[in-house]
Formats: C-alpha cells, structure tokens, sequence
C-alpha cells in the first residue's frame, strides 16, 4: 500500500476514535439538563467521564496534529477554510473543559448553574458543527487552483451539512444516553436507557437521511455499504437497549458511530477535499501529502506508539468500569469550596 | 490593521497566556510527584497533605493549560496556512508526535490521578503523576524541536519545484543545536516557576497571621523544598541560558546584537560591554546613561572576554545583500523591534535572578529546624515581618514572568523571520483569510482568555488561601481498604 494510503486510513482512525469516544462525553455534556435531574444525578453523569474525556479529547488533537504532518495542504486549507467553524468549535472545547474542571470546586448553585451552562454549550457546538464540516469536506467545497478556500462561512451551512450536524448531534446524545445507562445505576440508568431508545430513532432517520443524500452523491459501492452497516449496528443496538442489555447497546452506538466516520472517508478517497469548482483542483491523498520520507518516520512511530498508547488507555477505562451509583457521590465538600457566610444574612 | 498585524497580535496573546500555565504544569508536576514519593516512603501525613494541597492548586492549573493549547495546533492552520503549507513536512511530525506521545499520556493519567485515589493501588498512584511529568517533558522536547526549526532550520531541503521545505534529517531536526540547549533552558525555567509557586503558597501561610501553629513545620518543609528546587533549577537555567548565547550568536547574530542594542561591530581583542539598564532612546541608539558590565557582552556572545560581536548595522548590510532577492525571505528590515528584545532580555535575567534571591533569603530565615525562638512565639506566625507577605506575594510572578519575556525575547528577536534565513514572517499567513475573520477570532479569544483569567485566580486564591485539608493521622488509599460501596474520595 501507498505510505499516502496508509496515511489517509489511519487519520479516519482517528477521527473515528475520536467520534466513538468523545461523541459519548458531548452527549453526556448536553444531556446533564435532561436526565441530571437533581445534583447527585448530575455528578454520576460528569463523574462516568471524568476520568475519560480529557483523553478523548486528545483523539481529536492527535488527529490535527497527524493531518498536519501527512497532509499539510490538507491541514491549511481546511483549517484556514472553515475559520469560523472551527473558532466555535474551540470556543466550545475551551467553555466545556473549563466548566467540568471547575464545576466541583464553588459550592454554590449560582456557580454550579454556570458551569452547567458551560458544559452544555461547549458539548454542543463541536457535536453540530463536526457534522456540518465533515458533511461538507465530503460532499466538495469551493477550492481554487492554489488549494485555497475560496467561499464564505454561509456556503458552509446548505441543508445537507445541516442535516449532517443533526445527525452528529442525535448520534451523540443517543450515544451519550447509551453511556450513562451503561455507566450508572438507580433511577438514572433507567431514564437514560428509556431517552436513548427515543433519541436512537430520531437518530437512525437522520443518519439514513444525511448519509443516503451524501452517498448518493459521491458514493462508492464500499462507501454504501459501512454507511447501510452503520444503520444496522445502530437500529441491533437499540433493539438491544430495549431488552436492557446497555453494553451491548452501548456497543452498537459505538460501531454505528466507527461505521458511519469509515462511510464519509471511504466516500472521499482519494480525495482529502474535492473542489466544487472543477475536479482537477481538488486536494488529494496523494497532491496534498508531505514526502516519503516523513511518512516514513510518522509510520513507525505511530506502530510503536499506538499500541502503547491503547493498551493505557484500554487499563484506564477497565480501571473506572464500575457503575457509580448516588452512593458513590461524597457528600463532604473540600474546605476551600464552601462559599463564606456573609453576616447579615 | 491588517490580517497580517491581528494575525501576530492573536498569536501573542494566545501563546503568551498559554504559557502562564505551560510552565507551572511542568514544574508544579515534578513538585506534586515528589510531595507523593516522600508521603509513600515516610508516611509522613504532612506529606499527604501537602500533596493534595498543591495537587488541587496543580489541577486548576492544568485545566487551562490544556484547553487553551488546543487553540495553539489549530492557530497554524487557521492563520498561518501559508507557513503550513511550507514546513509542514517538517513542522508537522514532532506536533503530531507529541500529541501521541505526550498528551495521551498526560491526560490520560492525570484522569487516574484524580480520581484514582483510593481505586487504584497507592503505588500505581504515585506512579501516574510522575507519568504526568514525563509526558510533559515529552511534550516540551517535541514542540521545542518543532520551534528550533524555526530559529535555525536544519536536516531539510527546499525543493525547487514545489518551493516547500522538506525533511532530510529527522534526528538532525530532533538534535538541532538550539534545541539541545533550549530544551533544558526551557525546563529549568519551568522547574523554577514550580518551585516559586510552590514556595510562595508557603510561605504566605508561614507569614499568615491565621496559620494553625501546627501547620508551620509542614509549610516550612514545602517552603524549603520550593526554595531548593528554585535556587538549582535557576543555576541550570543560567548555564543552559548561557550556552544559548553562544549558539544564538552562530545562528542568528541579530537576535543577539538586539538583545544589546549593539549597532557598531565591536572587533576582537575590544571586548563589548553589556549594559544593565540604559537611560537614551527607545532604539538603544544614543545612550544618556547606562550601567555596563565591561566585555560581559563578549563573554556571552563568544565565550570569550575579548570576543568579536557583530552589530546591528553591519548584520542588515549583510542580510540586505544575501536575502532581498527572493519573494519568500525579502524583507524591508530584518532587525527587530530594538527596545523589545533589549528590554525583555533583561527582565528575563532579572526576574529569573530576583526569584532566586527571595529562595536564597527564605533558606537563610529558615535555616536549622523549627528554631527556639519560634517555639516560644505560639500561635503567631512564624515569619512575622510584612516584607514575607511581599516576597510571597511576587516570588510566584517572577519566574512565569521571566519565562514570559524569554519567550517574548526569542520571538520578537527572530523578526522578520518567521523561518530564519527561509521566510519571513509576513508570507506565512493565511491568504485567504480576511481581516474580520482574524478579528472575530481575536477578539472572542481575548474576552474569553480576559475571564477565565478572572476566574482561574479567584480559585487559585481561594484555594491557596485555604490551606492544606487535614487528614486522618493513619489515612491509607488502598482500594484493599474501602468497601465497594463507599463513597469514592473523588468526583466531579
């Protein structure tokens, strides 16, 4: 295979990773209005991914950082190209991180409501906008014959890259849902898997939807089927989230999620962003690639590296597998967040 | 104001700020690790204490840390795309690099740390915040590689036909001379700013009128630990910064003749001075007054006293006849603004060295263990005179300062360049951006950097003021001890 191949499937690795395992976290994040229905329900919710979703997170980095280095025209047009989207999104990365950083350490509503707001905003604008980009990196955006973007922010936002950052988002919260049934117990582990069956349908309409449309029109037949595989994971996790069994379930979002991520970049290659405006300006595996010679050297490092770096993470994850129930939550505050009393009060 | 000027402007203010937390993780991380160790080896509560004191202090560091780092991998892309598209072949692997080597590591095992107590053995506890600390030096090596490049690229070669950079040595890129002496430059720098902090937090509780009596000798202890590793990391930040000089000087000469202000070739067997602080005008050029050390100039340049130095002037005539032909390295002036990197120059020496007195001033006041005077003085602080509340107060900006303005002063010092030798800094932003974009960008980076600033020092504060929690005399972490169904010692 191509060193450039090889390149362009292990970065839809890593957005892949990426979308299976902070798509979780986002979800989780958006959802802590609707099932934290009380304080101990909300911190069972963000404790499930405490440990988790910094290094989910870092998914998302590494595959900047490997788009960089295997693709640098890749890197420069997209990112300088899609400005705006992606301000947002580290706007919300940034509000996200901060507000479940700092959360726990105020005891006061007023504080706690703030990092809420935080959380939820910086959860959903990178679950929304990961759709739009990526809907719109497959289906072909203005590029011109010096590899620039050449359109505005509003030719971002065609209806079916909305419909993609439904899709995303429904995904995510499904997914979300999924993980706090699968990570919690009592009365919200209940609720979460009864929402994700609801969430989970609307779901499946609009992945069908978003991906028979992108399909359509840029499909290859290997692109057809993981996007009609994804459907299928998604709908066999469901029926099984309705028989109760939440890992399996869980499992299922997880594949649908991989399968649906695989399904945009097989619809792509070779290309890495097709122009709109004619075919031959289009950013490929191959014009928008670094030399052999750094491929090389990123190849071996990442077959010594990766391995490595999932054994930790899969320890990691086995270390926090118990559910956490309300009983787990201590109730002692640590001294510095109790609000001083004001006298007169 | 151009794309161009915001563009420079936003990465200032965002690497700038990043870097107020970059370095207190560093070192915070190696002092936390160590608070750890000795708590495992003696079972020392205060140890403990002083462990999850700082540990808290560390956490909220390292929140902010870590979101606005992201912007910095994203900002090459979305402002300098140009510069991206140009090294790319080079620049790219050691980011991507780091990002699998350092940052899964980090955040990985912080997560374990945090909420690990009491769910994972205490060994393998103490363990995952040293695996913190290496996967920031990890992370430093491999971004510092990738900025070395910039000051003095190395193990490539520009292909004609495309016109990009592209990589022919990695280990050469991973072994530039300059990264050789940044690196330990850089983390000496960071092992002072976490010594500072954790020295500082200290010592206030030591001058602090409410300090419980019996915290003293567990705040003396952390108040002498930060003050040890300020005083050797300060050393080795000296000697490293010293042999820096001496390879600036070989790779770019300019920065060098700015940090001076020198403008007129100073010929061997002369000796140039250094001057200390200089009354005249902002560019250095006519002088009023100054304090100067003779031939210390010479020394650090050359490593000899009588050294020849290269000025300003003759520099540009050089500079002017070697690169203004070519689109991608003509540029009008290739010094830099004069006053900025003479100023910051010195601030960082400065700054650095009055942190090393305040460590030095420390150890001498708490020489000896709990001493007799202190023991008849129950119930008041240890250090009583007002200057302590200062010395607490500044010593934790000295070093993060000094660590601001030596970045400032090898940035700004590398203008016009943004590659020197290879292109300047003007071709490497995004074409096709616009200046409202980067302005957007700015602005909504600035405001939000502006507040979570606020927030992040009323915590810091608060925290810090609340001193160490106490614990229990016989507290143990071992998973072995709890019952499945105890609350966890953590959570969100």
């Amino acid at each position: 295979m191509e060193l450039t191949t090889i390149w362009f499937v292990l970065i839809a690795v890593l957005w892949v990773g990426y979308f299976c395992l902070e798509g979780f976290d986002y979800g989780v994040g958006m959802l802590l209005p609707v099932l934290g229905k009380d304080e101990t329900r909300k911190r069972q919710m963000l404790s499930a991914i405490g440990p988790f979703w910094d290094g989910n997170e870092v998914w998302l980095l590494t595959a900047g950082g490997a788009i960089f280095a295997a693709f640098p025209h890749w890197y420069a047009t997209l990112f300088s190209g899609f400005y705006l989207p992606l301000l947002l999104i580290l706007v919300g990365l940034i509000l996200r991180g901060v507000g479940l950083e700092y959360r726990g350490k105020v005891d006061s509503p007023a504080w706690r409501a703030r990092m809420d707001a935080m959380v939820v905003a910086g959860s959903l604008l990178p679950a929304v906008l990961w759709g739009i980009a990526f809907s719109n990196i497959v289906s072909g955006v203005p590029i011109d014959a010096q590899m620039e973007y050449a359109g505005g922010f509003w030719n971002l936002l065609g209806p079916v890259a909305l419909l993609g950052g439904l899709t995303t988002l429904a995904l995510f919260l499904t997914h979300g849902a999924l993980f706090v049934a699968l990570k919690t117990d009592g009365a919200l582990r209940h609720d979460a898997r009864a929402l994700a069956l609801r969430l989970g349908v609307v779901a499946a309409v609009l992945a069908v939807a978003w991906l028979t449309l992108l399909h359509g029109r840029t499909g290859t037949p290997l692109s057809w089927w993981a996007a009609g595989l994804a459907a299928a994971a998604l709908l066999g996790g469901l029926a099984l989230a309705a028989r109760g069994r939440e890992g399996w379930a869980f499992s299922g979002t997880f594949v649908a999620i991989a399968l649906a991520t695989t399904s945009l970049f097989l619809a792509l290659f070779p290309d890495v962003m097709p122009s709109s405006l004619d075919p031959d300006w289009s950013l490929t595996a191959t014009n928008a690639s670094s030399t052999a010679k750094t491929l090389g050297i990123m190849t071996v490092v990442a077959l010594v590296f990766t391995p490595v770096m999932l054994l930790y993470t899969a320890w990691s994850y086995w270390t926090f597998r118990r559910r956490i129930s309300g009983h787990h939550i201590p109730t002692e505050v640590h001294h510095a967040a109790v609000e001083p009393q004001r006298p007169g009060r | 104001m151009e794309a161009l000027d915001l563009a420079r402007w936003q990465f200032g203010i965002t690497t700038v700020y990043h870097y107020f937390f970059v370095p207190v993780t560093i070192g915070l991380s190696l002092l936390v690790a160590l608070m750890q160790t000795q708590w495992m080896r003696t079972r020392d509560t205060r140890w403990l204490r002083l462990t999850k004191f700082f540990g808290k202090l560390f956490t909220i560091n390292f929140a902010l840390g870590l979101v606005t780092g992201i912007v910095q991998e994203f900002q090459f892309g979305m402002n300098w795309s140009d510069y991206s598209r140009f090294v790319g072949d080079i620049f790219g692997a050691p980011l991507a690099i780091e990002a699998l080597l350092a940052f899964f590591l980090e955040s990985t095992f912080l997560g374990l740390w945090i909420f690990g107590w009491g769910r994972i053995p205490e060994k393998l506890h103490a363990a995952a915040i040293w695996l913190v600390h290496i996967g920031t030096l990890l992370s430093s090596y491999f971004i510092l590689a990738a900025n070395s490049f910039m000051q003095n690229p190395v193990g490539y070669r520009v292909n004609p036909e495309t016109g990009r950079a592209e990589l022919t040595d990695f280990l050469a890129v991973l072994t530039n001379p300059v990264q050789l002496v940044t690196f330990p430059h850089v983390i000496t720098a960071a092992y002072m700013t976490g010594g500072a902090f954790v020295l500082a937090f200290a010592l206030w509780h030591l001058w602090r009128p409410g300090t419980p009596r019996t915290d003293a000798p567990m705040y003396r202890r952390a108040a002498r630990l930060g003050a040890v590793v300020v005083l050797l990391a300060g050393a080795g930040s000296a000697i490293s910064g010293d042999l820096q000089g001496k390879i600036m000087t070989e790779v770019q000469p300019m920065k060098m003749a700015a940090a001076e202000g020198l403008y007129e070739d100073v010929p061997e067997g002369e000796g140039a001075p250094f001057s200390i602080i200089t009354v005249g005008t902002l560019d250095g050029r006519e002088e009023v007054w100054a304090l100067t050390v003779p031939k210390l100039l010479s020394y650090l340049a050359t490593g000899s006293l009588d050294g020849a130095v290269e000025g300003i002037d003759h520099i540009q005539e050089r500079y002017e006849l070697t690169y203004a032909g070519a689109e991608l390295t003509a540029a009008e002036d290739y010094r830099p603004v004069i006053p900025v990197t003479y100023w910051s120059f010195r601030l960082m020496i400065g700054l650095g060295l009055a942190a090393m007195g305040v460590a030095l001033a420390v150890l001498w006041r708490l020489r000896g263990s709990a001493t007799a005077r202190d023991d008849r003085e129950e119930d008041r602080p240890v250090l009583r005179h007002r200057l302590w509340g200062w010395a607490a107060g500044s010593v934790l900006f000295m070093p993060l300062l000094a660590n601001s303005f030596g970045w400032i002063f090898t940035e700004m010092g590398r203008q016009p360049w943004l590659v020197m030798g290879l292109m300047t800094t003007r071709t490497g932003v995004s074409p096709g951006t616009t200046t409202g974009e980067v302005l957007t960008s700015m602005v909504v980076f600035t405001l939000l950097y502006g507040a979570l600033a606020v927030v992040e020092v009323k915590l810091l504060l608060r925290y810090g003021r609340a001193g160490a929690e106490q614990v229990p005399e016989d507290a143990s972490y071992d998973p072995a001890d709890r019952d499945d169904d105890d609350a966890f010692v953590f959570t969100y």
